[in-house]
């Protein structure tokens, strides 16, 4: 017996003896479901710098995952399950990282090509159990970071901020404006207003398929704050559904400028900052 | 206690401008006030401008200050116009449900300063 906390099993001699044949099953069996996805020098680089770290693992004697002899294995692990996700690996796929090496130790045993007691292919299949646990959070972490990403992503692309004159900046919104996205776009507009000096500014809703009570307060309040700011804010391109909408929530505009179409919103910023748009005198 | 934060009042040509580099406290606001006034009158000023470009916390009370000096100033016959307010604090107004009255704003004190020139104009004295 080689563990000096004296625990009554040989685990860690085990996996050191059948370190060769356990990796390379480990490797075989976790390669056939990914089918070529992961080359196999990879696989292979990251199962045994794997095999390493849980093998230091069971030496220091310890059989709880979340100890610090288990830290490295925890860092591999969470690396690999995180970068499956995001490569678009299934949650199976990616456990069966885990899990194969089990499969490896109890053929090997059963072949009796290496020394297990029952005692240790339980204690290993407990250990395992709960790294593949670990994986499945991991796992299941890193999608929901790239869902999140994603949706940041799609409220800054669906939200640009453009300058169509001299002090004449617009807003063209496009899709389904929801209270999150009617915030972004309030305070965008107002950042670009205070940074671009612009004194007018115009929100374009011709993309817009729906608009409810909370997001024309919204959009109201933005123009409200935007005429706190010392700019003026036009809102245009309202379908007619949705005026009918408005009209039937009873939401009042009050003074609000509303203008049919964007370049209609233009030619009145522009006439408000003084700006006449003539067709050139031909012929003189 | 700490002393009364004046804000200095600086008068150009017949401006005058107030600029709020602190986070105000209500008897500073009262003070400013005052100071405004009294000031007003000593020089015949036709314009206030009120810059809060440095201003990012305002409640309620500050909010009622601008509509008080612009009513206060109105009866001197001096227009007032906020310059440089930030969108945190416009959109705090909002939410607040506060209306400036007939307080004029822009974006900073050049063009608070052109509002003002083109109301003296319309309105000669």
């Amino acid at each position: 017996m080689t563990i000096e906390t004296g625990r009554p099993d040989n685990l860690a001699e085990l996996l050191r003896a059948g370190a060769p044949a356990l990796s390379a099953r480990w490797v075989e069996l976790v390669a056939a479901p990914l089918r070529g996805r992961v080359s196999a020098p990879e696989l292979e680089r990251e199962l045994t710098e794997l095999y390493a770290a849980v093998l230091a693992g069971v030496e220091s004697g310890s059989r709880d995952v979340q100890a610090a002899p288990y830290a490295e294995t925890r860092a591999l692990l969470s690396d690999l399950s995180r970068r499956r996700a995001r490569a678009g690996f299934t949650p199976t796929e990616t456990a069966i990282g885990v899990f194969a090496l089990k499969q490896a130790l109890f053929e090997l045993v059963d072949r009796a090509e290496v020394d297990g007691s029952l005692g240790d292919v339980a204690a290993f299949s407990l250990l395992l159990d709960n790294l593949g646990l670990l994986t499945f959070e991991t796992y299941a972490k890193a999608r929901e970071e790239v869902i999140d990403e994603q949706a940041e992503q799609l409220l800054e692309l669906t939200t640009p901020v453009v300058k169509l004159w001299d002090g004449v900046l617009a807003v063209p919104l496009v899709g389904t404006l929801d209270s999150a996205r009617t915030q972004v776009v309030m305070e965008k507009l107002l950042e670009a207003l205070v940074s671009t000096g612009a004194a007018h500014a115009i929100i374009d809703i011709t993309g817009v398929l729906a608009v409810d009570t909370q997001v024309a307060q919204h959009l109201l309040k933005t123009v409200m704050a935007a005429r706190l700011m010392g700019a003026e804010c036009t809102i245009s391109g309202i379908r007619p559904h949705i005026a009918q909408t408005i009209v039937g929530l009873g939401i009042e505009f009050g003074d609000i400028t509303t203008k049919a179409s964007l370049a209609d919103a233009l030619r009145h910023a522009l006439r408000r900052s003084g700006v006449d748009v003539v067709a050139a005198q031909r012929g003189r | 206690m700490s002393a009364v934060e004046r804000i200095p009042i600086l008068k150009i040509g017949d401006v005058l401008l107030a600029s709020i580099q602190v986070d105000l406290q209500d008897r500073d606001v009262l003070a400013l006030q005052e100071d405004l006034a009294e000031k007003i009158t000593a020089t015949g000023a036709h314009g206030v401008v009120l810059d809060i470009s440095a201003v990012d916390i305002v409640d309620s009370f500050i909010g009622r200050m601008f509509a008080t000096i612009a009513s206060t100033s109105r009866l001197f016959d001096a227009h007032t116009v906020v310059v440089g307010m930030r969108p945190a604090v416009a959109i705090t107004l909002v939410e607040l449900g506060l209306t400036l009255g007939e307080v004029r704003t822009a974006l900073d004190l050049e063009k608070g300063l052109a509002i003002l020139a083109e109301l003296g104009e319309r309105a000669p004295r």
